[in-house]
């Protein structure tokens, strides 16, 4: 019941509405009750509302209001990227990104994939059933 | 005016005065002759219409080897290979007819969808396909008489010719080869493209 992911200065976060929709973006400093300026290394630093922000996990050490430099470095240095990637909230946003950019003949070589793993699992289970009965 | 327009800055480009052109000579029109005839009342001229016909504007995603969907006729739902486009803007398309039943067939743009594969459509040739070669053919008119009708009933149907034959294999010959090179084209063309639960068509990227 008590929260575990804080608003604070180094707190990266995902937007979830707007331009920059999708992108991880790092808390630099928090304006008022309602809104924070965040700073990512491909965009520039501005204000963003709390409710188009998504907390995730992952913190870095920052001072409040960096300049992009010590931004990037600090990124780099908690290797932020790899954590996102690896973290099951990221994979699941790769998979889906993966999905939705899939070509007609790619959604056809996937059906055959699915269709060729499901007969070897059954192939496997007969197996299985087999030695379970005799 | 005079300020507003630089009439200052050209006529000091110019030496103190204005730009002055020549008049170029006029050709001399062709004497004619007073007519014979002047028609009682005033005729009214059509206006001059100088619009040209073009094939209709090919869609950019749609290029020689591209992978059409048939969506509507006997063929909806097929995979076929874009060949080119002819002169009365319909696209030329084949099967090839050994992978899906899709002979060399004309198709509008209008009824297709695009994906993004591509075939590699470099070993054939299509220069003799145009819109005449796919006209029906005319039939010379003969007399029947009351009893050779049901014979002749009999004899409408259409044989396809040889040499239209010949022509689907020639050019299905390279393309195949170049079909068989990527693996699992051959077994996507054969396949037909249906839409299934829970694809939004207008979020899929083909």
């Amino acid at each position: 019941m008590p929260f575990k992911r804080y608003v604070e200065i180094g707190r990266i976060a995902l937007v979830n509405y707007g331009k920059d929709y999708g992108k991880l973006v790092v808390i630099v400093d928090v304006i008022d009750q309602n809104r924070a300026l965040v700073d990512a290394p491909d965009m520039v630093r501005g204000q963003i509302n709390f409710k188009r922000l998504t907390l995730t996990d992952i913190k870095i050490d920052i001072k409040r209001v960096p300049n992009k430099k010590t931004l990037v470095a600090a990124l780099e240095a908690a290797d932020v990227k790899n954590k996102w990637e690896s973290s099951s909230w990221g994979r699941k946003l790769i998979v889906q990104k993966k999905r939705a950019s899939l070509n007609d003949f790619d959604r056809f070589k996937i059906m055959l994939a699915k269709i060729k793993k499901a007969g070897v699992v059954r192939q496997e289970l007969a197996k299985l059933k087999k030695e379970t009965t005799a | 005016m005079y300020h507003k327009r630089g009439l200052w800055a050209i006529k000091a480009k110019n030496g103190g005065a204005f730009p002055k052109h020549e008049k170029k000579a006029a050709a001399a029109a062709p004497a004619e002759k007073p007519p014979k005839f002047y028609p009682a009342d005033d005729v009214k001229k059509p206006l001059v219409n100088k619009r040209k016909a073009r094939p209709t504007k090919l869609r950019a995603s749609i290029t020689p080897g591209t992978v059409l969907i048939i969506l509507a006729g006997r063929f909806k739902g097929k995979r076929v290979v874009f060949l080119k486009q002819l002169t009365s803007g319909l696209l030329l398309v084949t099967g090839p007819f050994k992978i899906n039943g899709v002979p060399l067939r004309r198709v509008n743009q209008s009824y297709v969808i695009a994906t993004s594969t591509k075939v590699d459509i470099s070993g054939v040739n299509v220069e003799k396909f145009d819109d005449k070669y796919f006209g029906k053919k005319v039939e010379k008119k003969k007399k029947k008489g009351e009893g050779e009708f049901f014979e002749a009933e009999k004899e409408e149907k259409n044989v396809l010719p040889q040499d239209k034959k010949d022509d689907q294999k020639s050019v299905d010959a390279a393309l195949i080869k170049s079909i068989e090179a990527v693996p699992d084209l051959k077994s996507y063309l054969g396949a037909r493209f249906s839409l299934k639960a829970g694809m939004k068509p207008h979020e899929l990227v083909f």
